[in-house]
């Protein structure tokens, strides 16, 4: 190979490259959350909880969507996060963006930890050991040994936050949670775009497509998805202090098997390995399980399903696969 | 060049419960060999190179590669030590585009996937290498294509790409020529015929006129066990070759 290299080939390989970059549609939920704030008032609690579950599913769709680790347990990253926010805010210090670091840094743990039993093998046995894992956490947490600690099925509470910044007290309506939880969002989601943009980010999507050629490139494939493991982990937690931190409240349901279920909703219903989806999917399920409840307060899960097989049939790449294909066709028809 | 050969299988066998699949096989690839392995369906020529690659471990028997012993190593530790392959269907990445799955490559080689920082499209090592590559093999326009959008031929060469990104010692070709139109198969031996002289290439192919142009030394297996080994020539006049191997060619 020549040593000097052609400027023009090298402009058009880039221009194979995936883009994953901030781009204008970013300002669109901003714009959004600024929206809401002003003319939506009342619904402040609601889309604060949107705002906790766009991070958890973000979380998720980094292992599941980019890395394609079938994760049916990561409510065992957001319980992990709730219990130690809650514990750091009870033992340690009131400090929310500190308590908000540790829990990451224990969700990042327990990523290493059972990342490298889990991730050794792949597809259902990962639905499997991921569920299995949460569900002993969640066995744990209730066990009468720990109970000293966690409160058992009574939970964590009682626990103050300080004001944020030591500046804005959170308040009895919620705004003070709402731009809290805005602003972890957007770190959140700059951490994922940070992720996925970057060299490593490639080499898990590859692994999702192929992890034999993978290893055949020389790759060490368990080692890179532990790390993802690890990243998406630490989100995952951060999802679950940002919960027990706004709602001063953490109970054995933050580790329940539903919490796991729901997020991989949200993906279904936003689309995968986009970010976007998750953003999307998180909103429309959080939005619309809170409207059918207000409907009906018992059958209101018939509409969540209800919305699922329409997804699954007509959307089956989630809200973000509509736009795309929208997106193709318009430009199919311009080129024409 | 050194003595030491670019890879040595040493009496491997392998069982599969009763199964005998390779039957102390032995073989040499001197560096720079271009070296084919032939034999009809089922004589256990994919498993061989399973072996080498690290993918099935032998039952019996030592592979050295350059010199070391990599029976016993992981697969993605062979690479490390310039050992390559493609597949027979061919092992790319469906729905990146040919630049990512290159690029992906290069990555590995300059073990830049665990790096977190900076974007992919801006680290030179990943961008350069993937540009002058797909330049030289005259794949460049095909850089912003995903795989499942190209036609199975374009695949074929998309892989060699792969794995000549790693600039390996020594390559392992399973049916590099399966499932490609002749005019197809034109353009892969031509890139075949054109990989560096210092590489050493081990192949397995159904397609005797290729088989009998790239090759210098030819290997025949039947059900595990080599039958025998020589030169094109050698091969060519082997009448139990013609019988048992090329006399099959009108099925397949």
């Amino acid at each position: 190979m020549s040593e000097r290299v052609d400027e023009r080939a090298v402009a058009i390989a880039r221009a194979g490259f995936a883009r994953h970059g901030v781009s204008w549609v970013d300002l669109i939920p901003v714009l959004a959350a600024v929206l809401v704030y002003f003319f939506l008032g009342r619904y402040l609690p609601l889309a604060t909880q949107v705002m906790i579950q766009i991070v958890f599913a973000l979380s998720l769709d980094l292992a599941l969507g980019y890395g394609g680790i079938d994760s049916l347990g990561h409510v065992a990253f957001f319980g992990m996060g709730a219990y130690v926010a809650g514990l750091f805010a009870m033992h340690v210090t009131t400090q929310p963006v500190l308590g908000l670091c540790v829990a990451a840094v224990a969700g990042a743990l327990t990523g290493l930890l059972t990342g490298p039993l889990v991730l050794r093998t792949r597809g259902l046995t990962v639905v499997m050991l991921t569920l299995a894992v949460a569900t002993m956490l969640q066995q744990l947490a209730n066990a009468n040994a720990m109970k000293p600690i966690t409160g058992g099925a009574d939970g964590l509470f009682g626990f103050e936050v300080a004001p944020l910044f030591g500046l804005f007290p959170f308040d009895l309506y919620g705004h003070t949670a709402y731009w809290y939880a805005f602003g972890v969002v957007v770190v959140v989601f700059i951490i994922c775009k940070l992720v996925v943009n970057s060299p490593f980010g490639l080499a898990i999507r590859g692994i999702r497509e192929n992890p034999v050629r993978m290893r055949m490139l020389g790759v060490n494939v368990t080692a890179r998805l532990v790390t993802l493991y690890c990243i998406s982990g630490a989100l995952a937690a951060v999802a679950g202090g940002l919960s027990a931190q706004i709602t001063r409240l953490v109970g054995l349901d933050s580790l329940a098997f539903l919490l796991s279920g729901n997020a991989l909703v949200m993906l279904i219903l936003g689309g995968t390995g986009s970010l976007y989806g998750a953003i999307i999917g998180a909103t429309i399920f959080v939005v619309l399980s809170d409207r059918a409840a207000a409907i009906d307060p018992f059958n209101w899960l018939f509409a969540v399903g209800a919305v699922l097989i329409l997804a699954v049939r007509f959307a089956p790449k989630g809200v973000v696969g509509l736009i795309e294909d929208a997106v193709q066709r318009q430009r199919a028809r311009r080129s024409s | 060049m050194s003595d030491t050969p670019a890879l040595a299988l040493e009496h491997i066998s392998k069982n599969f419960g009763g199964l005998r699949v390779a039957r102390d096989v032995s073989l040499i690839l001197p560096v720079g060999a271009r070296h084919a392995l032939i034999g009809p369906n089922g004589a256990g020529k994919t498993t061989l190179v399973h072996m080498v690659s690290g993918l099935l471990a032998p039952s019996a028997g030592t592979i050295r590669l350059g010199g070391v012993d990599i029976t016993q190593m992981a697969a993605e530790r062979r690479v490390g030590l310039g050992l390559a392959r493609t597949f027979q269907i061919s092992s790319l990445f469906p729905h990146l585009t040919v630049a990512e799955n290159i690029g992906l490559a290069f990555e590995a080689k300059h073990g830049l996937d665990r790096r977190l920082w900076g974007n992919t499209a801006n680290h030179a090592e990943i961008v350069d290498g993937a540009a002058a590559l797909l330049q030289k093999l005259g794949l460049l326009e095909l850089a912003a294509r995903r795989i499942v959008d190209l036609p199975y031929g374009q695949r074929r060469l998309v892989e060699i790409a792969l794995v000549l990104a790693l600039e390996p010692k020594t390559l392992l070709l399973d049916e590099p020529a399966a499932g490609l139109a002749a005019a197809e198969r034109g353009a892969l031996l031509d890139l075949l015929l054109r990989m560096p002289e210092g590489l050493s290439i081990l192949v397995i192919e159904h397609d005797m006129s290729l088989v009998f142009r790239l090759a210098q030394r030819i290997t025949v297996l039947v059900e595990g066990a080599i039958l025998t080994e020589g030169t094109v020539a050698e091969i060519r006049g082997d009448a139990r070759v013609r019988d048992i191997y090329l006399g099959t060619r009108h099925h397949g």
